[in-house]
């Protein structure tokens, strides 16, 4: 079931993208990515880079040590596609013809979308930590911050790893205690969302964290725009939140290139059939990871659970069969809760995050939805099988593409 | 869970959003709107739901943004029609799923 003689092209050669390559030249196909950069950076590890853990150096790779030999890198980036003529325009002026195009460009922030973000304060006392550069910043930032107000928020849905931003103000509820200066600091998580846990078996189980570590919320509340003079946001109902350090999560958005073109939303993430990731509009394109438009979270763990569903269906295409529609929205996830615990979560498209044990219904070791320092450990060592495991395309054992909801329990919610 | 929404017998979750958007109909949108405090459905209302509507069924996932770029309303308007928490006052009543994060 090979043919070599068609082309594959994927843009984008993040935690997806080499993954995919990776899985793809084993069934002998001729797989050309397109990127530019040189590294590829363990991005979950951003969250831990403001509090002094981990440098930089630990959290990247030189792509050429990540990707098959057999791959061919073009470093460039894409500047336009021509769909139906099966081709696309790097900025450096090549044209570069395919069979099949998988777009795999993720999701960058876009500070520039709300009005004042990216002025006067920007990186002042203005920060992001979802760059490399933004959570180096920060952590300088931090280090020079001993009273005041701390404001962590959430402009607009979707971004990617929607539980960063919590963990982010569990940790800093840390950070300052183990300094001695919590007492001085008020911290305040701002979300554009109902509340910080928007469905009901975690909200019931786990809303009490933020009342435990005296975190406030401001919830309903979307930017309209941010007075870096005066330092505050304002929201479109004319409520303000005021803040001394503003830890934002700007709008996530799809490559340029993406956006007002036929294939995307209006955020610029392509629209595909949510079982197969194929396009609505072009048989011969699909989109993975956190450049689709899929109802599930932007994550790592679901890109990797993609690829299998997607390398299948690649493989049908090229044989004129017809695709699967196996992939299930399934997400699993670390989320640090502080004091040296995490949680886990494991859900999909049809089932939120239960309680139970994972990945084994009755032993676990993985307790889900519970703080544990077992949950912690597996999200520390988790940067190991990302390097060592996950990118080359290897299967991690014991962890199912679908989700399973043996060993889970719906809880009472009270 | 069960719950009588005018007059009718419908299908909700815990926090009263309808669980079947076949269920939904004007009167029942005219209930919720008044359990959230909004006493009449404006025109402007109806447009909007009748926007969320149509987006849910062509699959496409709802946030604030989109519904301001809709061509209906601007956020502003959005928030003035259904104060608090637009998006989700105003998907309560079009009979949506409320919006939620991953946990
Ligand atoms: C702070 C933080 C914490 C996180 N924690 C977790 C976690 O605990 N668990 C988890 O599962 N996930 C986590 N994630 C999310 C995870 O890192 C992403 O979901 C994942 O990297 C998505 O993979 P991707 O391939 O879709 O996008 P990316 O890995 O971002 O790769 C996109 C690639 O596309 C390239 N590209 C963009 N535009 C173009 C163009 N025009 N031409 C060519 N190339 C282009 C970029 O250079 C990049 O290499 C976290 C993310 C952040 C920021």
């Amino acid at each position: 079931m090979e043919n070599p003689t068609k082309k594959i092209v994927i843009i984008g050669a993040g935690t997806a993208g080499i993954m995919l390559s990776n899985k793809l030249v084993k069934h002998k196909l001729d797989v050309t990515v397109i990127d530019s950069s040189e590294v590829h950076y363990y991005q979950p590890g951003f969250l831990f880079l403001p509090f002094g853990k981990y440098n930089l150096d630990k959290l990247r790779r030189p792509l050429s040590k990540l990707i098959n030999k057999k791959v061919t890198h073009l470093r460039d980036r894409v500047a336009s596609i021509n769909y139906s003529g099966n081709s696309l325009t790097t900025e450096s002026g090549q044209e570069v013809g395919y069979d099949i195009l998988v777009i795999a460009t993720g999701t960058h922030i876009d500070a520039s979308a709300t009005q004042g973000l990216s002025g006067a304060g920007w990186r002042k006392n203005i920060f992001d930590f979802y760059t490399p550069d933004g959570a180096m910043a920060l952590r300088e930032a931090l280090q020079n911050f001993t009273q005041g107000k701390l404001v962590v928020q959430i402009m607009d849905m979707p971004i990617k790893c929607p539980v960063a931003p919590l963990e982010f103000a569990f940790l800093a509820d840390d950070y300052f205690r183990k300094r001695g200066l919590r007492d001085q600091i008020e911290i305040e998580y701002v979300t554009s969302l109902s509340g910080a846990f928007t469905k009901p078996v975690a909200s019931s189980k786990l809303g009490h964290l933020l009342t435990d570590k005296n975190i406030n919320i401001v919830a309903d509340f979307y930017v309209e725009k941010v007075d870096p003079e005066a330092r505050k946001l304002i929201c479109y109902d004319g409520r303000e939140v005021n803040y001394d350090l503003l830890v934002t999560i700007p709008v996530n958005a799809g490559a340029d290139f993406l956006h007002n073109s036929e294939i995307a939303n209006e955020l610029g993430f392509v629209e595909v059939n949510h079982g197969s990731l194929q396009s609505t509009k072009y048989p011969n394109l699909f989109a993975i990871g956190d450049a689709a438009d899929l109802p599930t979270s932007k994550a790592g763990s679901v890109a990797h659970f993609e690829v299998e569903t997607l390398v299948e269906n690649i493989m049908r295409s090229i044989n004129g069969q017809p695709l699967e529609e196996s992939f299930d929205g399934h997400s699993n996830c670390f989320v640090e809760a502080g004091g040296g615990k995490a949680l886990l979560l494991d859900f999909n498209y049809q089932t939120e995050p239960l309680e139970g044990r994972f990945p084994f219904a009755m032993f676990g070791p993985m307790k889900l939805l519970n703080p544990s320092r077992i949950n912690h450990l597996g999200k520390l060592a988790f940067r190991y099988i990302y390097w060592y495991m996950l990118l080359p395309g290897r299967k991690i054992p014991f962890i199912p593409n679908k989700m399973s909801i043996k060993g889970k329990k719906q809880p009472k919610i009270s | 869970m069960q719950k009588e929404i005018a007059g009718q017998n419908v299908e909700v979750d815990a926090e009263g959003y309808l669980a079947d958007l076949n269920q939904w109909n004007g009167e029942i949108a005219k209930a919720i709107a008044s359990e959230l405090g909004i006493t009449e459905l404006s025109q402007q209302h109806w447009d909007v739901i009748n926007w969320l509507r149509d987006q849910k069924a062509s699959g496409n996932e709802l946030n604030i943004r989109k519904v301001g770029g809709s061509g209906v309303v601007d956020i502003k308007q959005f928030y003035q029609l259904f104060p608090g928490g637009p998006l989700k006052n105003a998907s309560k009543i079009a009979g949506l799923p409320k919006p939620t994060s991953c946990l």
